[in-house]
């Protein structure tokens, strides 16, 4: 017996390690068919790491007061600390990158189905990771302390003074001052940096195992499970390890040309990632000329703005959220996978990411200029209000034309090659 | 006159109000952010003049006088006026009540103006001083209407003329960009390196998954 076998099994007498390697690993039985929209999810969980390696060394060297936050970033860890400017790109473009893959880790679930039965808590638990990661996002952008950080934090906290009643002592409370100040920069960092990561890494782990319970889905929607061979193996699984980690690491390399492009030629992104107004310290006297939140929240930021009214349009926002987590009863079709369901759910899923990339430029664009694609006049408010409309409309109408249009017929294996 | 400048008034209102797009055309800032010896010049033309009333309070004397090959003896001598030790950072000696009553504002920091503004938005500033009886300081600007500041380097563009002028006021754009991120060239470098090890790192991956997964099918 070699000397890592009798090690191994000595902990294992102690602890599961070699069982839990194969429960989630080794012995973890993945459809075969996967495709590239698979890369997302072990993608999240590269530029989760990113964020917590990155984030525990700015913590070193980060000061979280009104008086120090912005020269602390600017000065200290962009100029002073070596390598601290590649520690920040990592951390700012990686916020980004997070959203990025986020979304199209859960535009894959939605094309796949892949939140139906027996996967709605993989969902759920999804849905909170995404909901832990916008406060998570909104939390950390107030701490470099520039101008956008303090006026996007302003308008966001603002929007719980749109509550009755308790709104006005509501934000007081969250701001912990009669503005925004220091002492709310305090609070929103011992909460980027402490307490939701703990929140979304046991999150992250109840997707897992969730998912690990119940097993992938796949791009045909087919349970793999249903079909084994004698030993209990699905027959269009394939054990995790080695086959998808290797593949993971192609999809890693390619992943992390494009991210580390951004990161070393274009941390900027165009004033997207970073944005201008950010490289100067916050002023509580001065509004900048045009406010808008990072691109990442800009979808739901248009769909508040569609609505003229401030409560209503709040409500709007959360609704938007709060819809996703529904939609694995929303969604009644016979069949999980877009390959083999209707053409309306191929043309309004399509229009669907269409749409939201759409919305995405109305919460960037100020509401009254005019729409510069389009042929005829329409200003940005009044696409917004289509978009929130069709957005709303995706899921209410979905349980209608789901159980009715016409599917074709699902094979009892899954193809390869698509 | 007047009404043109009006006009061009009125033509800016809808921007400004939409704040999306730059008052007016801006002339693009022709540098060449590796070009040491511009750089050098708009060191020194920034801490001859600008530092008297700006500071760059994110950038030490001694990180500039490395990355841009100034040599310790000059930097002493030459580039140290408002500062005495070279690992400080630049702070002008103007007290800011000062600043207040002469300018009625506090002339900002420019460490990451370029950054803010863009390059090319800092050429056009600096370029675009124009005469204007209506100003206190008996100056306007076409990129910053009614802006708070004299025009400081009058006298260099009157020594200069026109086409000097405008060769400086490019040397000092292009110490700004490099002042807003001084890390630039050694992040450009070091991505190069990252992304031809990635190239390389990608042949192995590569094989190492088609060996894997020719048995699957």
């Amino acid at each position: 017996m070699s000397m890592f076998q009798s090690l191994m099994g000595w902990v294992d007498a102690r602890f599961p390690a070699t069982k839990m390697f194969e429960e989630h690993m080794s012995k973890y039985y993945a459809p075969k068919n996967f495709n590239f929209w698979y890369f997302f999810g072990s993608l999240a969980m590269l530029v989760l790491v990113n964020q917590l390696l990155t984030g525990i060394w700015l913590t070193m060297m980060y000061n979280p007061s009104g008086e120090g936050a912005f020269a602390s970033v600017e000065l200290n860890i962009m100029r002073d600390v070596e390598y601290g400017w590649l520690i920040r790109y990592l951390h700012s473009t990686g916020a980004s990158a997070f959203f990025a893959v986020v979304y199209l880790h859960m535009f894959r679930g939605m094309m796949y189905g892949s939140y139906r039965a027996p996967r709605e808590l993989v969902w759920i638990f999804g849905m909170l990771i995404y909901l832990a990661l916008m406060a998570e996002g909104f939390m950390g952008y107030l701490l470099p302390w520039g101008q956008m950080s303090y006026w996007g934090a302003q308008v966001i906290i603002s929007l719980f003074g749109a509550i009755p009643y308790v709104g006005e002592a509501l934000m007081e409370w969250i701001r912990g001052d009669y503005l925004l100040s220091g002492i709310t920069l305090n609070r929103f960092f011992a909460l980027h940096v402490v307490a939701l990561p703990i929140v979304i890494l046991a999150l992250v782990v109840l997707h897992i195992i969730a998912l690990h319970e119940v097993g992938s889905n796949n791009p045909d929607g087919i349970e793999i499970k249903k079909l084994k061979d004698e030993n209990g193996v699905p027959l269009d699984g394939i054990p995790f390890h080695p086959y998808y980690s290797v593949h993971d690491i192609v999809g890693v390399v390619v992943f992390l040309a494009v991210f580390l492009t951004v990161v070393f030629f274009f941390p900027d992104g165009g004033g997207y990632l970073l944005e201008k107004p950010n490289f100067e310290p916050a002023n509580p006297l001065k509004t900048p000329d045009h406010i808008a939140p990072v691109w990442y929240f800009t979808p739901f930021y248009a769909i508040l703005r569609a609505v003229p009214d401030k409560l209503l349009g709040v409500i709007a926002m959360g609704a938007a959220i709060a819809i996703l987590f529904v939609l694995p009863w929303l969604d009644r079709s016979p069949v999980k996978s877009i390959r083999y369901k209707g053409i309306i759910s191929k043309v309004t899923l399509m229009l669907f990411a269409v749409n939201f990339v759409i919305l995405g430029i109305c919460g960037v664009k100020q509401p009254d200029l005019h729409v510069e694609f389009l042929p005829f006049e329409m200003t940005y408010r009044a696409l917004g209000q289509i978009g929130t409309a069709y957005y709303f409309a995706y899921f209410i109408l979905m349980p209608f034309w789901t159980p009715i249009e016409k599917c074709k017929p699902v094979p009892a294996r899954v193809r390869m090659g698509h | 006159m007047k009404k043109l400048l009006s006009a061009l008034l009125i033509m800016c209102v809808p921007v400004f109000a939409q704040a999306a797009g730059p008052a007016v055309e801006l002339t693009p800032a022709p540098i060449n952010k590796d070009d040491k010896v511009s750089l050098q010049r708009g060191a020194q033309i920034f801490i001859n003049n600008c530092l008297g009333c700006h500071s760059a309070q994110y950038m030490r004397y001694e990180r500039m006088a490395m990355d841009l090959d100034i040599p310790a003896d000059i930097l002493q001598k030459n580039l140290l006026f408002t500062s005495e030790r070279v690992g400080d950072t630049m702070k002008t000696a103007m007290p800011t009540e000062l600043a207040k009553k002469w300018f009625g504002t506090v002339p900002p920091d420019l460490t990451l103006a370029a950054r803010v503004r863009g390059s090319d938005w800092v050429y056009s500033y600096l370029t675009g001083f124009y005469p204007d009886a209506k100003r206190p300081w008996g100056v306007n600007n076409h990129v910053f209407p009614d802006v708070g500041m004299p025009h400081v380097l009058a006298n260099m563009e009157a020594q200069l003329g026109e086409k000097g002028f405008k060769e400086a006021m490019a040397d000092l754009t292009n110490y700004m960009v490099y002042m807003a991120e001084p890390m630039r060239a050694e992040r450009e470098r070091l991505g190069v390196y990252v992304l031809l090890f990635l190239a390389i790192f990608a042949i192995p991956v590569y094989f190492l998954n088609r060996e894997y997964w020719k048995d699957v099918h």
